[in-house]
Parts: structure tokens; sequence; C-alpha cells
């Protein structure tokens, strides 16, 4: 006999998580910024201008 | 009924809750996002490239593709599973040239010139984050697999947004089960206020404007990418004169029970809290009001207009105008549909969108509307178009840049870029709801507790004897005997309970079939 596939509900992030960190302690969080703003300098679209120029959509739903 | 807008609210929401009545239908729900695509280095066919996308994940992962025939186009071989060369294919024929059922009951597409990726019916909203994350990643893996067959120099550009900047947007939808019986006009009247304010969590943010009529920078930035795009307050289409409170009665399901609210307002968010809010919150104020259909809402006078006032107000100060006359910020509309909500939870246990997460929908509602009144920065880590918003203020900062300079509209754009190495929207340190485990695991198992668990494991497991697969039928080909169509009515039905023996002990299609027509099963 086959085995039942098992009933799997999707397992929860605990509580006291959600509750945490809701501001932003003041200096790590300017750290964190200035990290992901030379993050941006490295990886954003090297020529923004015609990149942006470029972006045409087809419009949808 | 159209509550007044004024102080008295509340407390007026409070008095209703005692005419709770639990018979909301079980909120079975799915999430429909049509992605930009571009092509650069090559001809950018948005058609083809969309095609290729799709193909190149299906080849590659899976040796062969379910194709629906029923649902969209009769002229679609079913039986040609063969990836078409996109370079080849005439983008002038409107038929849908790629349409993928896959093994986790989603729908993987061609919409217009748009892939499109509906998830499959789920049973709750945390599980619709899972699958719509789900949906993100087979969206990456088929860019990793196409780049591989694209031109030498060419790239494939995938984006999980609504708008090109220029005027031309694309859906991320939603669906939810209705009980047919609720008159539509009250859940017209469930919905709408819901529908204008609840961008001030769920928006994914926007540098500029696209409101016909006004100049792109007559915005710096605003709330929600789709906001500008809506020009009636109901009504039927979905790609012109958008309404905000979509008719489209196409149940997919046993209309005479069910309505599917097709919605159409909303943004694509990357932020997990927020789809899950923005599914939680709508789900919970459509079973309130089925729970009680005179349920007092709150109303506006003008929808449309006040939904670009919203969206146009980073700050959040712009009151708009009540059907009372009065005038109330969106953040006040959303406090009074929280008390609604979180009543109707605690009047009823919230049986019909799943307990934990109402619980756990109401604890981020309250969390997410207190921090946006506080300080919105305080919800960078929950809120699309704050971490969006802080990144553009900061990087305009630091290089001294315009508020419409080109490289603060391509951090919007890259905000939403699907490509690991370009993506910033996972460089936010935006909060996760579902594990990556659920995630992974959701790239290819169906939901247990709707009928998509029937698609998914049919097309697992007798791929090569499913014919066609559509919301709410399948239809086997069982070798000599005529096709056999199995009907999909009702989207509570097929679930892991129900099938998953039947299937599992059925060796091929023909067996499954005839097991199916045997009553006890």
């Amino acid at each position: 006999m086959p085995d039942r596939i098992q009933r799997k509900m999707p397992e929860r992030q605990s509580e006291e998580t959600i509750e945490s960190d809701v501001v932003e302690s003041g200096g790590s969080a300017t750290d964190d910024l200035d990290d992901l703003l030379d993050e941006i300098d490295e990886i954003l679209e090297e020529n923004a201008e015609d990149f942006v120029r470029s972006y045409v959509q087809k419009g949808g739903q | 009924m159209l509550v007044r807008l004024g102080e008295d609210a509340q407390s007026n929401a409070l008095k209703q809750g005692s005419t709770f009545r639990p018979m909301a239908v079980p909120k079975v729900c799915g999430i429909e996002t049509e992605y930009g695509i571009l092509v650069r280095g090559a001809e950018n066919n948005p058609v083809t490239a969309s095609a290729l996308l799709i193909n190149a994940y299906t080849g590659a992962v899976h040796d062969k593709v379910a194709f629906d025939l029923i649902a969209e186009d009769p002229r679609r071989d079913a039986r040609s599973p063969d990836p078409l060369d996109p370079y080849e294919f005439d983008p002038e024929l409107e038929y849908v040239p790629v349409n993928a059922v896959l093994t986790n009951g989603a729908r993987y597409y061609v919409d217009h010139a748009h892939p499109e990726m509906s998830t499959p019916e789920v049973r709750s909203p945390l599980e619709s984050v899972i699958w719509d994350r789900a949906g993100e990643e087979i969206v990456r893996e088929s860019i990793d697999a196409a780049q591989r067959l694209v031109p030498d120099g060419a790239e494939l550009l995938v984006h999980k947004n609504n708008s090109d900047g220029k005027g031309n947007s694309y859906g991320c939808h939603e669906n939810y089960l209705v009980d047919r019986s609720l008159p539509f006009g009250k859940v017209t009247t469930a919905v709408m206020a819901h529908f204008v304010t609840r961008q001030i969590f769920a928006g994914s943010g926007k540098v500029g404007c696209e409101l016909p009529g006004m100049s792109s920078d007559a915005v710096e930035y605003q709330i929600s990418q789709r906001a500008d795009f809506f020009e009636e307050e109901v009504g039927l289409e979905t790609t012109v004169r958008r309404p905000i409170v979509n008719t489209r009665d196409e149940p997919h399901c046993d209309a005479s029970r069910y309505r599917r609210l097709h919605v159409i307002t909303g943004d694509a968010n990357m932020s997990e809290v927020a789809t899950f809010l923005k599914v939680a919150s709508t789900a919970m104020l459509l079973s309130a009001v089925e729970d009680n259909p005179d349920l007092e809402m709150p109303a506006l006078a003008s929808p449309v207009r006040a939904i670009t006032q919203v969206s146009h107000d980073p700050t959040l100060a712009t009151a708009v105008q009540a059907f009372d006359g009065t005038t109330i910020r969106a953040i006040d509309v959303q406090w009074q549909l929280f008390e609604i909500a979180r009543n109707w939870f605690e009047q009823t246990g919230g049986e019909a969108v799943g307990e934990a997460d109402c619980a756990l929908a109401l604890k981020h509602w309250e969390r997410i509307l207190a921090g946006l009144e506080h300080d919105p920065r305080t919800v960078a880590d929950s809120v699309d178009w704050v971490a969006k918003h802080r990144l553009i203020s900061a990087y305009a900062e630091r290089h001294q840049l315009e508020p419409s300079s080109a490289a603060l509209r391509a951090i919007d754009l890259q905000y939403h870029d699907m490509r690991r190495v370009k993506g910033l929207a996972s460089r936010c340190g935006l909060r996760t709801i579902a594990t990556d485990e659920q995630v992974s695991r959701a790239k290819t198992s169906p939901p247990e507790t709707t009928r998509a668990f029937f698609r998914g494991r049919c097309i697992e497991r007798f791929r090569n004897e499913v014919l066609a697969a559509n919301w709410d039928s399948m239809v086997f080909d069982v070798g000599a005997d005529p096709l056999r169509r199995v009907p999909m009515d009702d989207p509570l039905r097929g679930t892991a309970e129900l099938v998953a023996n039947v299937i599992n002990n059925s060796a091929t299609a023909k067996e499954l079939v005839a097991a199916l027509a045997e009553p006890n099963e």
C-alpha cells in the first residue's frame, strides 16, 4: 500500500521575531545604508540614462 | 451601508461586532504576476522573449510541457511540446505562444507581451506568499536557462514591477473566492476604500508620475506603481479604462456557489510582508462582509481621484474626500478597516482565512500602521515603497542628484530586477515570512488543501497522459478510449486528503480516471 502523503502545514516564524526590530537602531542602519549605496554604485546599470530610456514595455492587464 | 467617517467609526465597528455570523466561504486565493521583460543586445521583441524565457524553463527543468488547450486557444496543438524557436516565431499571431501548467499547480504563460506566473489556488495568505515567492524563483531559474539560449552579447532582463515609467502598465492580480449569494454591490462596498488606501503598506513605490495629463516630474516619488492607471470605480476592463473594482465574472468553478473576485489594483511586491498583508487584509474584509452583509464600511466620495491623491503623497498627510463630505487620511481609513478586521476575527475566530494567518496579519497590520504614523522609515523592512524611497533618497543625497535623474529611475527599476546579481530589493534587509525550504518545495510541489494538489500531482505523475490542464478541469488521454475530462468545479476538493491515495495507487491515468469514477473515492 503506497504511503499516504503527509499533510504538511507551513511552519511559521516565532511571533517574537515579528515584534523585534520595529525601530532601526540609528548607527548600524546608517552603516548598512552606506554599504548598500556603495554596492549600488557598483551594480547600478552602467549607462542609467540609456537603460531608463530603453526600458519600454507593452501595456498589459 | 455607508459609514460616517468621523470619530464614531471605530465605535460603530465595535457595535457591529456582535452581528457577525461565521458563514464566509474559505478564502481560496491566488496571485497572477505579469513581469516586465527586455532584451538588450539583440532584437527586443517581448513576445518572443517571454516565450523563450518560459520554454527555457520548461524545456530545461522538465522534459515535456503540459499545455492547456481548452481555455485559451484551441489552435494551440497540445501534442507538440517541443519548445518553439523564439526567433523563428511570428509575434503577430495572436494566440498564446506558450502556456504551461507546472507540477506545483501554477500556470506559467505568455500574456500579451509579458511572461505571467499565476500561482496555484491556495488556502491561506501565507501560502500565497510561499507560492508567489516560488514563482519568483522559477522566473530566476528561467532567466538563467534562457540566458544560455540568447545570441552572444544579448541579455534578458525581467522585472517584477508594474510600469515602465512611460505610461505602460501591466498587472499583479489577486483572486479571492467569494460566496455567490453575496450581492456584488456588497463586495464592492467591502473593498473599495481598502483598494484605494491599502497602498500605504502594499505600494511598491515609483519615481515620477504617469497620470495622463501630468508631466512625468510633477511627482518626485509616489507610493504606488499602479495608482496612476485607474479611470473607473467599477468595470469589466483590465487593459484600458481600468476600474478599481473589476467585475469580471469568470469564477473558474461552480458559478452557482462562488464568485472569483479578480483584483487588478495591486502592485507586485518584493516584500513578503507586503504580499502577505495585502492578501490577508483583503481576505479578512471580504469575509467580514460575507459574515455580515450589512456591515458598515468606510466609503470615499471619489475613489478614482483618491487613489492617485494617496499615491502622490509619501508624507501620508493628504486627506481625501469621504462620502459624508468630510475628509480623511488614508492611514485613518486603514485604522478603521483594521478595527473592522480585528473585530471580525475576535468574533468569529477567522476560520475562513485561517486563524493563525489572521493573528499574524493583524500584528503586522497594526505594527505597520503605527510605524507609518510615527515615521515611515521604521517600516523600511516591510513596506516596498518605503524601502525603495530610502535607497533613492540616500543615493540622491550622496550624489547630489535631481529627483527626476536617470540614476534614480534606474534604481527604481533595479529594485525589481529578478537577476540575483542586480536586484536591489534583496539587498534592502526586507523581512521574510516564508522559509527557504517552503519556497524551494513550492517550486515543484502543489499546495495540499485545494484542487491545485490534484492538478499538480497529476501533471507530475501522468505527464504524458495529461492532454490539457485548466483551472477547473483536466483532460487525460487514456489510449484507445475517448479523451476523459475530469471536472474540478470545487476549489476545495482535489486536496491531498481526498485524492493523494487514489493518485498514488494509480499506475496510469486510465486507472486514475476509473478509480475516480467509483463511488466513495
